[in-house]
């Protein structure tokens, strides 16, 4: 058997447990791109039992939750409301799952938890590592299988097997109490933290052994559910021993008894090894990472002309915000009739308005924390100053916003907030003294908070700290320079888990080693800029700025 | 899953079935957030809960959960008034949920068949005497947080649209809950939640065992389960009921408001509602734990989950929040 008909093997009993017990085991993350090899896969979905609907993330709430039939209500003059999608019983298959918002996929998740006919097939397309289905979504389904690297001809159609619906309560707890225990520390040793793994492993296990007329889980079958559940939300390889130690402290009887009946644990870890993917590792560093930011903080800007449209809201027309039409008419059809319509004119009330909302991307702020240091020398101050001119220059064409921080002496003071205006600007650069200790980590504090007040009032902000030296006074104000360092790279790390992009660029004459570091804590990029004027500055920040980082 | 799990049941997550105790005693605490990890059984607790609470007695059919038959609004048109028992209510917000639905609006059914204008009353006012479960609450629309936050400050929902003008007692318990991974709460937000508490999965082996087999035992044989479990389920109720009647008797005595107002200036939380929330919910465990004076025992207990969200963030402190509050708890209280 080749690697990639293994796989689809798995893929394939995945889809039949799942078919068996879909109420328990709730559904199935697809991961592959577009492709023959997925059409063979969704044409054994299409064969559920039970009605099988697509849905997108574009999707409106009504689409999804019910609402008014326009149509209907028309026709009738009566208020006909339509089912939401997800309020029908059967299977829901949610295409570009990478693609779907935070608040979609809570509806999603929140349906799934309340409504157990409703079950999910998830098809990720994301090709980057960090485009990815939600997790929220991922977490409640009980399979994942990766489709890609699956030859066409490996790819065998299959069709579902129609099996006796499984009868619950016919077991005793006994029955699956060493599946229990097995699957639970396993995952635990797997770096899974969620404990809805654990228990999907162990339905997945009686799956199994349903499938086979057992009523009982078998080790085969719970080493079949570690590969099928546990495998793909693997966040480490377990070390070869690691139970050593934790087993002295476990109480003597319980030990002996689960030395008993246990499986070899290796066996079963060796088994998840097997089919762990190999870029497990790459995998790992993105998976915890945030998709994106809610939109109950406001990060996300709600604009009225731009972007892409969510549902609209009543209000007035001002003759800034749009109109929509259609959302309107929705809103004043049911009362026609009472408003004694007559002829073929429709009687809409200011009520009735509904305008359309866009979420727009957000605009570019760049803050800039400029070292003002006695160490940086007046011209390279200049050439800094010179660089954050050019830079408003260009910004100001490109809908930038800029703001600036200085850090000398003790403190960081905010020079310029967030603006777009030259003159302001050029006039706050001049009087910028220079002079005194390294506060480093304070430049960075003040430059993070005022990058999240900005993200908070809908902006992208993109940190770029200028400095050609070693941080010399610690966030108390102490004259510590081995304090200061480590506040400074703390500070950083900070910044990295706000995900705030930032750039680092070294202004010394010889690159400094602890930027380098500072940017590596920060997850930025760093520049080394020896005796750079103003222009070059300006051109690598800018082409820093487009390769990634302001994106 | 129409049965809900038990409270009584669910293991570990002390805090969290602590406050939830707690909000249940002393209704003007404001709240429980519940912010942590996935798969924790945060909305689990918050379902278990709703079974958990004791009934209230309200008029039959009342849109607002009316207590006595004077209460009930003209708008409701009850033609009969009979005081009935019901369970407390607890009410699910839905993201994604309209305006319209929230505060209530125009009858459009009757608008329509009848050409009456009437009123519908929305979630809020369900939601009254009892619980409002927002799950995800941090990626709930703003406008809709907006509202919420005015409606629960004021325990009132005025409607003033399509003609109607109405006002309405709404006074519920907000219960949130997130993983603040997907999004952060706004500070107004946070700091009208009185309690809030962190969750993580547990990393004890054998009570994440223990979990996997009170979860599968429920699912297996849910009848047997709930059997086990119902008598120490009606014993958390009895007492909190008890509680509730001794609640105001519980002394206060002026060392220990001192205390308060230490911790809080130590802690440097923001304006006063954190000493009151404090007092309160030291007040509710005190009653719980059939203590007939507050002590600093119970200050030191509640203080994380009443303080913890009430900080200014302190960027270098990657302990997290609730461990400052641990610290300062035995700097001060010794």
């Amino acid at each position: 058997m080749t690697a990639g008909s293994q796989v689809w093997a798995r893929a394939q009993l995945a889809l039949e447990l799942f078919a068996l017990d879909p109420a328990r085991l709730r559904g199935v993350t697809v991961k592959a791109r577009a492709g023959p090899v997925r059409d063979v896969f969704l044409e054994a979905v299409a064969g559920l039992p039970g009605p099988v609907r697509k849905v997108h993330s574009g999707m409106g709430f009504d689409a999804l939750l019910g609402g008014l039939d326009l149509s209907q209500t028309l026709a009738s003059g009566q208020v006909r409301l339509r089912a939401g999608l997800l309020d029908q019983p059967g299977t829901v298959v949610l295409a570009m799952a990478e693609r779907c918002p935070p608040d979609i996929a809570a509806i999603l998740a929140a349906k799934l938890d309340t409504n157990p006919d409703l079950s999910l097939i998830m098809l990720d397309e994301g090709a980057d590592p960090d485009e990815q289905a939600p997790q929220t979504l991922r977490d409640r389904l009980a399979f994942h299988v990766e489709l890609d690297g699956i030859g066409r001809l490996e790819a065998k159609p299959f069709r579902l097997a129609a099996h006796p619906v499984p009868r619950h309560g016919s077991r005793s707890a006994k029955d699956v109490a060493h599946a229990i225990r097995d699957l639970t520390i396993l995952a635990q040793r797997l770096g899974i933290d969620t404990l809805r793994a654990p228990t999907f492993a162990v339905e997945t296990a009686k799956a199994l052994a349903h499938m086979d007329r057992r009523t009982v889980p078998n080790d085969a079958d719970i080493q079949s559910a570690a590969e099928l559940v546990l495998a793909p939300r693997a966040t480490r390889l377990p070390e070869p021993e690691p139970a050593e130690e934790e087993q002295p402290e476990a109480p003597a009887p319980q030990q002996t008894q689960a030395q008993d009946d246990r499986l070899p644990d290796d066996m079963l870890i060796d088994a998840v090894r097997a089919v762990l993917p190999l870029d497990l590792l790459d995998t790992l560093a993105t998976g915890g990472t945030p998709q994106a930011k809610g939109s109950g903080a406001g990060q996300k800007k709600r604009s009225n002309r731009r972007g892409r449209p969510i549902p609209s809201q009543p209000g007035r027309l001002d003759g800034q915000s749009r109109l929509d039409l259609i959302a309107t008419l929705r809103a004043a059809a049911p009362w026609q009739k009472l408003r004694g319509r007559t002829g073929a004119r429709l009687c809409v009330y200011p009520s009735d308005i509904r305008l359309k909302r866009f979420e727009e991307k957000s605009d570019r702020i760049l803050v800039f924390a400029v070292d003002a240091s006695g160490s940086a020398a007046l011209a390279r101050l200049g050439e800094a100053k010179g660089a954050v001119e050019l830079l408003l220059a260009r910004a100001y064409a490109a809908r930038d916003h800029v703001a600036l921080i200085a850090f000398r002496g003790d403190k960081a003071d905010v020079l310029l907030p967030p603006t777009r205006s030259l003159v302001q600007t050029k006039r706050r650069l001049a009087s910028l003294p220079g002079g005194g200790g390294t506060p480093l980590a304070h430049g960075l504090k003040t430059a993070a908070e005022l990058a999240l007040h900005s993200q908070s009032q809908g902006m992208s902000p993109t940190l770029a700290i200028l400095t050609d030296g070693r941080a010399n006074i610690a966030l108390d104000g102490s004259r510590n320079r081995a304090k200061a360092g480590e506040d400074a790279s703390q500070m950083a790390r900070w910044i990295r888990a706000r995900g705030l992009p930032a750039i680092v660029l070294d202004l010394g004459t010889r690159p400094q080693p602890a930027l380098a570091g500072l940017a590596r804590d920060m997850a930025g990029t760093y520049l080394p800029l020896p005796r750079a004027d103003a222009h070059r500055l300006s051109d690598a920040l800018e082409q820093a700025l487009d390769h990634g980082l302001g994106a | 899953m129409t049965q809900a799990f038990p409270f009584s049941a669910i293991v570990g997550q002390d805090d969290m079935k602590r406050a939830m105790i707690l909000t249940a005693i002393d209704p003007k605490l404001g709240g429980v957030l519940v912010f942590g990890d996935r798969g924790t059984g945060k909305s689990t607790a918050v379902r278990a809960l709703a079974a958990l609470l004791p009934e209230i007695s309200a008029i039959k059919g009342c849109p607002i959960n009316s207590e006595t038959a004077k209460e009930v609004p003209d708008w409701a048109e009850l033609k009969t008034r009979t005081p009935v028992t019901r369970p407390t209510p607890v009410v699910d917000l839905p993201l994604g949920v309209t305006e319209d639905r929230v505060t209530g609006a125009l009858d459009i059914e009757r608008a329509l068949t009848r050409g009456e204008k009437a009123f519908q009353s929305g979630l809020l006012a369900q939601a009254n005497r009892g619980y409002l479960y927002i799950d995800e609450v941090n990626l709930l629309e703003d406008h809709i947080v907006d509202l919420l936050l005015d409606v629960a400050q004021s325990g009132e929902n005025v409607v003033e649209r399509e003609g109607l003008s109405i006002r309405h007692p709404a006074r519920f318990v907000l219960v949130g809950s997130g993983n603040p991974e997907e999004g952060e709460l706004r500070p107004q937000l946070l700091d009208r939640f009185g309690l809030s508490v962190e969750v993580r999965s547990p990393t004890d082996i054998d009570e994440r065992i223990e979990v996997i087999k009170r979860r599968d035992a429920f699912e297996s044989n849910p009848k047997n389960f709930l059997r086990r479990f119902r008598p120490k389920d009606a014993e958390i109720r009895d007492r909190i009921l008890t509680a509730r009647e001794k609640l105001p008797g519980i002394e206060t005595k002026r060392p220990v408001l001192k205390d308060c107002a230490q911790l809080c200036v130590t802690l440097g939380a923001d304006g006063l509602r954190g000493e009151l929330t404090l007092l309160r919910a030291g007040r509710a465990l005190a009653a719980f734990e059939g203590d007939d004076a507050l002590h600093r025992d119970h200050l030191r207990t509640v203080a994380p989950l009443a303080l913890s969200h009430r900080l200014r963030r302190d960027p270098l402190d990657e302990a997290g929040s609730a461990a400052r509050v641990a610290r300062t708890v035995k700097d001060v209280l010794g």
